[in-house]
């Protein structure tokens, strides 16, 4: 078994410690800082990136927050605004009522007053015109003007007569 | 010509180029020019893959960080935050061992891990290094590992040799198990392979055997190199905080 010929012991440690120690110097100056740094550059981007995502959804979602508030107040003000037109618009249109029904009322009155005066006037006509178709008919019955002022004091009375 | 086909032949160490420094025999042989090689591709490999350190890695980048990402993340579960000093030394334990496992799974290559004499340095190295990191941090206190808390001291006279010679076992059963798990794959290999040929067609269902067993020894490969580097891992946790 050429493992425990041990003439070849000598010179394979000889090699083994050559070869490793020039391995070792060789991962140890060179090949794991390399590898060491380009792993932790690459944690350290990964990280920044994290850390910038976080920073630009904190501004993105202030915005939202910004906007959200300049909308309910520009909604609260144009509520506000209709509210105040709507007051306004009712109370010209009140104003307005109340005056158009006072001169309704006013020319109710007068129309009122109207027919009052012709109604009498009418009725102190009717008065003198009884007399006068009392008169008449008297006279045609009778062939004797009665006097007119007894016919104006019978029509009165029998206008009160019927009156009450 | 039969001893060319004996399944151990492959492990045969062969002097390339004989060298001696000092009276040390430091021949070149073909156990170096695998260890060189492996040094040589791992470094090529992790230079030229991390030359552009991109943020966003391509196919060698990403194997290059994650063979680092793996090893990081063994050291992280079992020895924690305290092991960072010691990850290019671990990390060197692991690239080494795997890249000598799958260098030698190429044909007619050479796999130094299947030599007891090379895993054994490498385990003992580890040994020796962690035993001392231990003695640093800890002190005399450093003994009280042989003795488990909680344990009555009538106990101590049977558990505390038993603890010492478990202690003392670890670069023997570290090394033993890589060294064994090599030799055992590839001489398996080699006598299924060498049934291909002297069977004739029906070397058939040996060669998809070997198929078979060679994907396996790959996945041995690696699982090999993990293992070996997590129970280092584990000696180290062991060293820096006792129980």
């Amino acid at each position: 078994m050429p493992q425990l010929d041990v003439t070849t012991f000598v010179p394979q440690i000889v090699w083994l410690v050559i070869s490793f120690t020039a391995m070792f110097l060789v991962m140890w100056k060179v090949c794991v800082p390399r590898i060491g740094g380009a792993l932790e550059a690459r944690q350290k981007k990964i990280e920044q990136n994290l850390e910038r995502a976080a920073d630009l959804k904190a501004e993105a979602e202030a915005a939202v927050e910004t906007y959200e508030k300049a909308l309910a107040e520009a909604r609260a003000t144009a509520h506000e605004e209709i509210a105040k037109v709507q007051a306004d618009l009712k109370a010209k249109q009140d104003a307005e009522e109340a005056k158009l029904s006072q001169s309704l009322h006013a020319k109710i009155k007068e129309g009122e007053a109207a027919i009052d005066k012709a109604l009498r006037d009418a009725l102190a006509g009717l008065d003198a015109m009884a007399a006068e178709v009392a008169q008449a008919a008297c006279e045609r019955l009778t062939g004797d003007a009665p006097d007119s002022a007894a016919v104006n004091k019978a029509v009165a009375d029998a206008a009160k007569a019927r009156q009450a | 010509m039969a001893e060319k086909h004996s399944p151990l032949a492959q492990f045969e160490i062969k002097t390339l180029v004989p060298l001696e420094f000092g009276g040390i025999d430091a021949s070149f042989t073909n156990s170096s020019l695998f260890m060189v090689a492996t040094v040589v591709v791992v470094s090529l490999f992790l230079i030229l893959a991390m030359r552009r350190a991109a943020l966003v890695p391509g196919r060698w980048q990403s194997m290059a960080e994650l063979s680092y990402v793996f090893v990081a993340n063994v050291m992280k579960d079992t020895v924690g935050s305290e092991g960072r000093k010691y990850f290019p030394f671990i990390f060197t334990v692991f690239m080494f061992i795997l890249f000598g496992n799958l260098l030698g799974m190429l044909p007619y290559s050479f796999t130094f891990t299947s030599h007891i004499i090379v895993t054994f340095t490498i385990a003992a190295v580890i040994f020796i290094g962690v035993t001392l990191i231990a003695l640093a941090k800890h002190k005399l206190h450093f003994f009280s590992f042989f003795m488990p808390p909680g344990v009555p001291m009538l106990l101590a006279p049977l558990l505390v040799p038993i603890e010492i010679i478990s202690y003392l076992s670890r670069p023997i059963s570290l090394s033993v198990r890589l060294f064994a798990n090599m030799l055992a794959g590839h001489t398996l290999l080699k006598v299924f392979a060498g049934f291909i040929v002297s069977l004739g067609v029906f070397g058939i269902a040996p060669w998809a055997f070997v198929v078979a067993l060679t994907g396996l020894e790959i996945v041995i490969a690696f699982l090999q190199a993990f293992v070996f580097t997590m129970l280092t891992c584990l000696y180290l946790n062991d060293a820096l905080h006792l129980h």
